[in-house]
């Protein structure tokens, strides 16, 4: 069921290029909002959550954020502590440096680099992994510790401040799967693509950051 | 622990699925999108559909059902069948799709795996192999559906496609290929173990322990399957169970769309 009280949400999902939009959107949309698709910063100015999905490789990301001029309108953003939500790509455009194709110097609002998953598995690490909660927080709200949730990534965060790191999946290491730092949340896997748990994180965090949630 | 997958694969034509197909509980059965939406229900973990219309001038009737698959599922999915360019493959993922497969393109002009892997990254390429382990042995690329021989090894294709860009491979074999009587395990593993990247089986799965050797003995990272789940007679969460106890990692958590949210 949709919830009635994230009708009224002003939900941006930036759009840089990075292709398939469609799942992200519908996500948002079964769980009850409205969500608006932007490619320009300043459609982040009245928003009460942004979401920053992605799939591809950090340096297009990147250079497609440039392109756009929303490098530092995200940074300034996520600095002002308003409700951001990334997704895969759009964790790990987040953090200092990525490693994939060379060094790529990222958004760096999270500290830590983005490196290689450790050889001895198949790569892409790809399917349901289970997800392991560190500590508790709203966005796991009614959803089992152990979940399984759908990952696909050839490359992992490795985050300086472990306290950021609030879920995690085994794979040949302790992946990072969901971080969170006050009003920032960011997920490893493709919540849109994992089934009933999947939309939960967006409902919940939706919720988190609605009128007649907690935060606002 | 990263489970292994179980997929469903969808032969549809002119937007209509084929082979028989005989649940009772859906209005229409022949509508891949309804298919796909109880699939999704009942625990599967990925689906597939391949589009076998003889003619691929009119892509909207599949564009279409892409789009609608994608307003209803909320689990991946792959598309495939007459994709030649890149552009093909932007349309489906546009609609959609998380991922697209190729197979005779790829092998007429290999340079489409890596034009797709660079466009859209390798996670979205699956290159969908057909092969058939000759008498003498060898492990043979077929294309056209099966029907053609290249004179390529198989596990040789296998390392190309990935050294390309594949993302993840589709392994059907022709020997085994609906006769329900279990995956080539062999071929698999051949190809498995010279590949860094997910091997799905494909051709033969006719009960539980078919899937289970394939990823045990074939080392598979999933198995496709389609006409032993069509008929009801096993029921996915049924199979997943046996493969669990068989000491396979599987997703076995099912939630309902409305009882979650």
């Amino acid at each position: 069921m949709s919830d009635p009280r994230l009708a009224d949400l002003d939900v941006i999902i930036l759009d840089y290029g990075a292709g398939n939009l469609r799942s992200v959107v519908r996500a948002v949309e079964r769980v009850g909002a409205k969500p608006e698709v932007a490619a320009v910063a300043a459609a982040m100015d009245d928003a009460d959550v942004v979401i920053l999905p992605g799939v591809g490789a950090a340096a297009d990301t990147m250079s497609n954020l440039r392109e756009r001029r929303l490098v530092e309108p995200i940074r300034d953003y996520i600095k002002a502590d308003r409700p951001f939500l990334g997704v895969c790509m759009g964790l790990q455009a987040l953090l200092t440096v990525s490693e994939e194709g060379g060094e790529h110097p990222c958004l760096d609002v999270l500290e830590g680099r983005v490196v290689r998953l450790p050889e001895g598995r198949k790569i892409p690490h790809m399917g349901w992994n289970r997800v392991e909660h560190r500590r508790p927080t709203p966005l796991f709200e009614g959803i089992p510790n152990g979940a399984h949730f759908y990952f696909v990534h050839s490359y992992y965060c490795d985050m300086a401040n472990r306290d950021e790191v609030v879920a995690t999946t085994e794979y040949g290491t302790d992946v990072t799967a969901v971080v969170e730092r006050g009003r920032l949340a960011a997920t490893q896997f493709h919540p849109e693509k994992s089934g009933a748990y999947g939309l939960r994180i967006y409902r919940n965090f939706l919720l988190q950051h609605s009128s007649n949630g907690a935060s606002k | 622990m990263l489970t292994k997958r179980i997929i469903a694969c969808f032969d549809v034509d002119q937007g209509r699925v084929v082979k028989g197909i005989s649940f009772v509980e859906l209005r229409d059965a022949g509508d891949p999108v309804e298919l796909a939406a109880l699939y999704d229900h009942e625990g599967i973990d990925e689906l597939v559909f391949l589009d076998i219309t003889a003619s691929h001038e009119d892509r909207n009737t599949v564009v279409d059902m892409v789009r609608r698959t994608a307003d209803r599922v909320f689990i991946p999915f792959t598309v495939g069948g007459g994709l030649r360019s890149d552009d093909d493959m932007m349309l489906m993922l546009e609609s959609g799709a998380d991922k697209i497969t190729i197979n005779t393109a790829a092998v007429e002009r290999p340079a489409l795996i890596s034009e797709g892997a660079y466009r859209f990254g390798s996670q979205c390429i699956v290159v969908a192999i057909d092969a058939r382990t000759e008498p003498d042995g060898s492990m043979q690329v077929y294309t056209h559906g099966g029907r053609r021989p290249t004179g390529i090894d198989a596990v040789e294709w296998a390392r190309e496609v990935v050294e390309r860009g594949a993302g993840e491979i589709m392994l059907t074999s022709m020997n085994t290929d609906g006769h329900q009587d279990g995956y080539d395990i062999a071929l698999t593993r051949a190809v498995s173990d010279a590949v860094g990247v997910p091997v799905i089986a494909s051709g033969g799965a006719g009960s539980a322990q078919h899937m289970i050797d394939a990823i045990t003995e074939g080392k598979a990272d999933a198995v496709l399957a389609a006409s032993i789940f069509h008929f009801g007679t096993h029921p996915i969460l049924d199979v997943k169970r046996q493969m669990q106890a068989a000491g396979i990692p599987m997703r076995m958590e099912h939630a309902d769309y409305d009882d979650v949210l």
